[in-house]
């Protein structure tokens, strides 16, 4: 069970969060003018990091709110959580 | 108790309190303080089990939780019966009950060892070569036999009456194991001022130091072994920032220091407090953890190894100093380890014979002191085979030299120890994902650096002998302290703190390193070697393996079961490995060892389970009906966590007279029906219409307030996500409805368009669910009835279909709704939900006079496939998209953009042969289908054959007499008025496509 920082409330643990997949990967504007490939990617297409991956977490059973987070899948480590809209830290590279 | 098997003194047991008890329906004597392993030892029994697969008789091997042969079924009632209990980890008390296991009809006669003169038939991967053919005799025959045969314990089959407690607790700093280098590790810590919890297995704090000898002269900081412990445990127990837990084994370990502890509260006990609990599963979320575990001594891997009366040196050891009980009375000691020795002497001073020591190494120190006991001691030696039955009565030895065997000898004994050293247990840290260095001073595996704040101290790290170990973990535990109070260090995720390995104190100089592998022996094996006790692998399965081509350790596991058992290999590993190795001509590190995984040791079921069972195992949701529904004998059936009524059975009725009734009820006059669990979400804002419009694929510009539309929610791949009324109160509010499971979904995504892409939108979003009741009042009479209650003009002019009004019913706020889910003239009342009872029972009393009927989902369901509206989730499936549906003309074409708009545009989701929805005619009209049923082209379709597609939803149809059915069928509308098939169980059906509205295609009913 991991404990994890919201930025809203402070540390919480994990069943009070749903996870929300990979982070920064931003809903095209035009959809319409995205090429089939394009989109695919877009729906389907995730990295599967070993390492430090930025991911989407919803604090569901607190403050509802979907922040950022950088977690390193070897480790379980948080190197940094941050509010949606702010840019990846470069915090953490650990690897 | 048999006279001469018990020393007059010493050990924890008490001589003073008698206990009485049974194995397998014997009676037998113990003290206080006895296992039930160490008691029947005293009473002169060693045969404990029957071995896995070939029901070799098996006596103990160890003293601790690593014993893989002697698993017993303790039975306190018929309810309370625990299998696969550690004989070794029993504590007896007054009136005990226990029964070995995997023997029939008894364990001194069980006619499964059968198997064994079959042994030579069943080598490694028996089971996969055998019984592969034909494929459905595997679960018909083979495998019920083969378990059966197999069984380890049985469970019992009514439920467990006790409970089971759940605790989360914090601490500085988590100490696992109260052996010499735990309980340093905790005085160390404690004295630095951190909070600590220390956890051990056992009944007693204590660990290797409970199996010195009364009279040790062991030392700790310059005091007697024994006082230091007394002490220690003294000053542990009286801090109030200190807890102790006994019986409590840490069991495994999760992300960020989560340790997960397991701790045995009653089963020691003859009458335990009705108000106690079973077990208390603890969830510790330390700062630092210190393992302290320990090490556990490695079999040696010799023909005939596993007879009764064949055991670990130090279990041995265990067994007399700390419960008085002699194993044996004519012993041989067969060791690679210098530590045996120490068994041996002190079995000797204690009376028993010890006939010779054979060691497989050089001659050296260790030996020269046996000598000077009297103990002859042959060196170089090598084990030819063990003899006797039940029991071993002599053991055949030599000495190996350049030119062969020299002094063969066969020495008559009752008791054989041996010792190929000890292997660290570092189950707990390898959980924590540490990573595994070998020594190869040590020849093992040792804790390396761990990605969790946990440092391994004493044996379990390599550092053996006891001023060592207490130094260490004396370390280990200021360490710990200072790092969990280091206010820098905040939290337990150490972020980017890179792991760290755990070396506090150099390891003590190497001792012997022990051995792993088969002993050599020149020339032939004679007999079978046993490496896994409990899952009776030999060094010949393990070799045929390999010759069989199996190179990683990870399938040699699998394919021969060593280490596979419940004891997950504690004694069988590394010889496994070294087996592996020398075969291969690698080194261990290069074979590398299998995971480890938790538990360490069997947890109770009953313990994860804690308090969540019954009727607390899942919350429930009634709707404020919920009584008035029951009073009138409601059959309920659970819609996720809703209790929804079903039906509502007039005497006599059976479900389908019910549902019939409720339906034609419902067409003819009108029906009363709890809508309450459709979900609702309140979406406000000068933004609402916009993300409206963003998210479903309607458009609701052209929604005027006061009226209503079908929404369709897609996702981005463009299929069917949910679907519900939507109501518009205001400009700025609009009352959306989701389908009954669907809302907790439908506003989590909601919300992530809104939070993650769109947040300049100005809009809120409120579940309110709970917060209305819903009354559907639905049938050619719903008007005459809620006139005059409501304060809403109902006349269809002024409140068409799909119109919404605020007003009262009876003075209570109301959301009036003109829908239908049926078809008919149709309203939903929405009233808050603590008036929900009192307006039910208004306009039901109101519906007297017109023959109002209540009716349930049942009704619900056919009531709206006579029509073809779908329900999402039943006649979708995450694959099917409006279209598909036939509710593309649902869908805001000219819009630039919803969510799911640009995968609608994608060829495929257009191609003629995709299944959509239509309707299945069956030519008899008696007949219903089955939903799930597949649909096939062609009759007589020969097997395996592609269906075009399935049915969805099914039912008989009172209004019309008939049965109908809808279904998802591969280009399916453009398939009218074809026949297909249905194979049933019965034989196959012909139905005929047709569309999706069975009853008033014209939807003139909806008019009223
Ligand atoms: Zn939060």
């Amino acid at each position: 069970m991991l404990l994890i920082n919201c930025p809203y409330c402070g540390e919480r643990p994990e069943p009070e969060f749903v996870y929300g997949g990979q982070a920064h990967i931003a809903r095209p504007a035009q959809p319409a003018g995205v090429e089939a490939q394009d989109w695919a990617d877009y729906l389907y297409r995730r990295d599967n990091v070993r390492g430090v991956h930025a991911e989407r977490w919803r604090h569901t059973r607190g403050c509802g709110r979907f922040f950022n987070a950088l977690r390193d899948t070897t480790t379980d480590h948080f190197l940094a959580t941050y509010k949606v809209g702010e840019p990846r830290p470069a915090a953490g590279g650990t690897r | 108790m048999i006279e001469g098997l018990r020393t007059g003194h010493g050990g924890q047991v008490d001589r003073g309190r008698p206990v009485h008890f049974q194995f397998d329906g014997r009676r037998y004597q113990g003290f206080a303080g006895d296992t039930l392993a160490s008691a029947l030892l005293a009473n002169g029994v060693h045969l404990m089990g029957r071995s896995f697969k070939y029901h070799r008789p098996r006596g103990l091997l160890a003293a601790g939780p690593e014993e893989p042969n002697a698993l017993v079924t303790v039975r306190r009632d018929a309810a309370r019966v625990t299998p696969n209990l550690r004989a070794t980890q029993v504590e007896i008390y007054e009136g005990l009950v226990a029964e070995s296991q995997n023997r029939w009809p008894s364990l001194r006669f069980d006619v499964g060892a059968i198997n064994d003169f079959f042994s030579p038939f069943i080598p490694a991967g028996f089971y996969y070569k055998t019984f592969m053919w034909p494929r459905r005799a595997w679960y018909s025959l083979y495998e019920p036999r083969i378990r059966a045969a197999a069984g380890l314990g049985t469970a019992p089959t009514l439920p467990d009456p006790d409970r089971y407690a759940n605790r989360f607790a914090h601490c500085d700093v988590l100490v696992v194991g109260a052996g010499p280098a735990g309980l340093a590790a905790a005085t160390a810590a404690a004295q630095a001022g951190a909070r600590v919890i220390l956890a051990d297995e056992q009944a007693q704090a204590g660990g290797s130091l409970l199996s010195d000898a009364a009279g040790s002269s062991a030392l700790i900081e310059g005091r007697p072994a024994t006082q230091w412990l007394t002490q220690a445990l003294a000053a542990l127990t009286s801090n109030p920032r200190v807890t102790v837990l006994t019986r409590t084994t840490a069991f495994g370990y999760f992300p960020h220091n989560l340790v997960a502890l397991s701790e045995r509260i009653t089963d020691h006990l003859a009458t335990p407090s009705p108000d106690a609990p079973r077990e208390r599963q603890w969830q510790v979320r330390a700062r630092e953890v210190v393992i302290g575990a320990g090490a556990i001594e490695r079999p040696l891997v010799f023909s005939g190894n596993d007879r009764p009366g064949i055991l670990l040196a130090g279990a041995a050891r265990t067994f007399l100093n700390r419960y008085g009980v002699l194993p044996g009375t004519r012993a041989v000691l067969v060791t690679a380890d210098d530590a045996a020795y120490q068994a041996a002497l002190d079995l000797q001073d204690a009376g028993v014979f010890i006939a010779c020591i054979a060691d497989t190494r050089a001659a050296g120190a260790a030996g020269e002191r046996a000598r000077a006991a009297g103990i002859p001691v042959l060196n170089d030696a090598c084990v030819l085979a063990t003899q006797g039955r039940r029991r071993v009565n002599a053991i055949e030895l030599a000495r190996r030299t350049d030119g062969g065997l020299a002094e063969r000898q066969t020495q008559p004994c009752d008791l054989v120890l041996m010792s190929g050293g000890f292997t660290p247990s570092v189950h707990l840290h390898s959980q924590s994902r540490g990573k595994l260095d070998w020594s190869e001073a040590l020849q093992v595996f040792l804790p390396g650096a761990s990605p969790e704040r946990c440092r391994s101290a004493g044996a379990c790290r390599g550092v053996f002998g006891l001023e060592a170990a207490v130094g260490d973990g004396s370390a280990a535990g200021a360490a710990a302290a200072r790092d969990a109070l280091d206010p820098r260090r905040s939290g337990v995720d150490p972020g980017g703190a890179a792991g760290r390995a755990s070396a506090q104190v150099a390891p003590a100089p190497a001792q012997s390193a022990g051995f792993s592998g088969a002993l050599p022996v020149n020339g032939r094996v004679r007999g079978r070697a046993f490496v896994d006790w409990q899952n009776d692998v030999t060094s010949k399965d393990l070799a045929l393996a390999l010759r069989e081509g199996f190179r990683s350790i990870e399938h040699v596991k699998r394919y021969t079961t060593t280490g596979m058992a419940t004891d997950q290999g504690k004694t069988s590993n590394l010889n496994a490995l070294g087996i592996v190795a020398s075969a291969l001509k690698r080194t261990p590190p290069q074979v590398g060892l299998t995971t480890f995984r938790m538990p360490y040791t069997p947890v109770t079921f009953g313990s994860f389970a804690g308090l969540q069972r019954g009727e607390l195992f899942d919350p429930v949701r009634r709707t404020p009906m919920y009584d008035w529904a029951a009073a009138r004998g409601a059959v309920f059936e659970d819609v996720g966590l809703w209790k929804r009524a079903r039906y509502f059975p007039r005497s006599g009725e059976d479900m389908h007279a019910a549902v019939n009734r409720e339906c034609r009820a419902a067409r003819s006059g009108c029906g009363i029906f709890d809508a309450s669990t459709l979900g609702k979400i309140e979406v406000v804002g000068p933004d609402a219409v916009t993300f409206m419009n963003r998210l479903y694929v309607n458009a609701w510009n052209s929604l005027a307030v006061g009226r209503c539309r079908y929404g369709i929610l897609t996702r981005d791949d463009g299929f069917i996500y949910d679907d519900g009324v939507v109501a518009r109160i205001s400009d700025q509010v609009f009352h959306v409805t989701t389908t009954t499971g669907g809302a907790p979904r439908v506003l989590a995504m909601m919300e992530d368009y809104l939070q993650t892409e769109w947040n300049e939108l100005k809009v809120w979003l409120t579940s309110t669910t709970e917060q209305w009741a819903v009354i559907a009042v639905q049938g050619p009479k719903a008007r005459a009835v809620l006139e005059g209650l409501v304060d809403v003009d109902l006349a269809p002019a002024a409140f068409p279909h799909m119109s919404v009004a605020r007003g009262h019913i009876l003075g209570v706020p109301m959301r009036l709704f003109r829908v239908s889910f049926t078809g008919e003239l149709g309203y939903e009342v929405n009233v808050p939900a603590d008036f929900g009872r009192a307006v039910w029972e208004a306009i039901y009393e109101r519906g007297q006079a017109h023959g109002m009927t209540p009716y349930g989902t049942e009704a619900m369901h056919v009531l709206r496939a006579e029509k073809g509206y779908i329900i999402v989730g039943q006649d979708t499936d995450g694959t099917v998209t409006p279209e598909d549906a036939g509710l593309s003309w649902a869908v805001g074409k000219s819009k630039p953009d919803y969510v799911g708009k640009r995968s609608l545009a994608r060829p495929a989701m257009s191609a003629p042969e995709r299944r959509q929805l239509v309707g299945l005619t069956t030519r008899d009209g008696a007949v219903v289908l089955e939903e799930g049923a597949q649909v096939l082209a062609q009759s007589g379709a020969p097997v395996p054959t592609r269906p075009l597609g399935f049915v969805t939803s099914s039912y008989f149809s009172a209004n019309l007499g008939r049965s109908i059915a809808m279904g998802l069928v591969s280009g399916g509308r453009a398939r009218t008025g074809q026949t297909l098939y249905v194979p049933t169980e019965h034989g196959e059906v012909a139905v005929e496509v047709t569309g999706t509205v069975f009853l008033d295609p014209k939807g003139e009913r909806i008019n009223g």
